[in-house]
């Protein structure tokens, strides 16, 4: 039964992101649904990747507005590096609003006490 | 003739099969991880639609690219934003907490900013854009 419940239960990554380290942060929510939730990575040498390519910060916002149409209750999970600047990240910011993206949750890691 | 041999019929030696059960159980076992994605969520303002607010209603949140923040313009630790700002919240739930970034500020400080927000359950939270140099 165990052995059953596991094998069902197990998946196999898909695919990894980039290298990043995730910044720490408190007060963390956990995240709505898996379904409904799209993966931006961000590393701190500036490169943005959705679904594992590479993409070009202008295309963030095409990318995105395909995703919103065929979902429309798609979470963007932005998952930086804790020394990426902030200009990329309102980049990501800017070509999200212009998606029409607008729930945006930064992913971080729990902070240990 | 030739004498048709009875055989007796070879069961397959099944004392093992436990331990194979067991061993893929263990794989598994290691194997599975139960992802939690987790993180601040935040909702964007949808795209011109800024708002006009009463500048009495704002608190503004400077962070500059060493780390350092500027509450209201009075230098702030890190760590003391989350009280002040539920002082702040107390006296006026109204208050909007505009977030202003350096475009070389770390990613990590602005989240610790937010974070600090959060935990004194500041609901409106606005992004502004960082000027451009």
């Amino acid at each position: 039964m165990l052995l059953i419940f596991f094998m069902v239960t197990t998946v196999m990554r898909e695919y990894e992101g980039l290298d990043i380290i995730m910044p720490r942060a408190k007060m963390i929510e956990k995240l709505e649904s898996k379904r409904h939730t799209s993966y931006v990575w961000a590393t701190k040498d500036g490169l943005v990747s959705v679904d594992d390519r590479i993409i070009n910060i202008n295309d963030l916002s095409g990318l995105m507005y395909s995703k919103i149409v065929k979902d429309p209750k798609i979470t963007v999970s932005l998952k930086a590096d804790e020394k990426t600047t902030m200009k990329l990240i309102t980049d990501i910011h800017s070509q999200l609003r212009t998606a029409n993206a607008l729930k945006l949750s930064y992913s971080a890691l729990t902070k240990a006490p | 003739m030739i004498k048709k041999q009875r055989r007796p019929i070879e069961e397959v030696n099944s004392s093992s099969m436990a331990d194979i059960a067991f061993l893929l159980l263990v794989f598994f076992l290691v194997t599975t991880t139960i992802s939690m994605d987790k993180g601040i969520s935040l909702v964007l303002p949808s795209e011109g639609n800024e708002l006009e607010v009463n500048r009495k209603n704002i608190v503004n949140i400077l962070i500059n690219e060493s780390g350092k923040v500027l509450l209201d313009d009075r230098p702030t630790k890190v760590n003391a934003i989350s009280g002040i700002v539920e002082r702040k919240l107390s006296r006026n739930s109204n208050l909007i907490f505009s977030v202003q970034t350096h475009p070389r500020t770390k990613y990590q400080d602005y989240i610790r900013v937010l974070d600090q927000l959060k935990e004194a359950k500041a609901t409106k939270i606005s992004i502004a854009n960082p000027p451009a140099f």
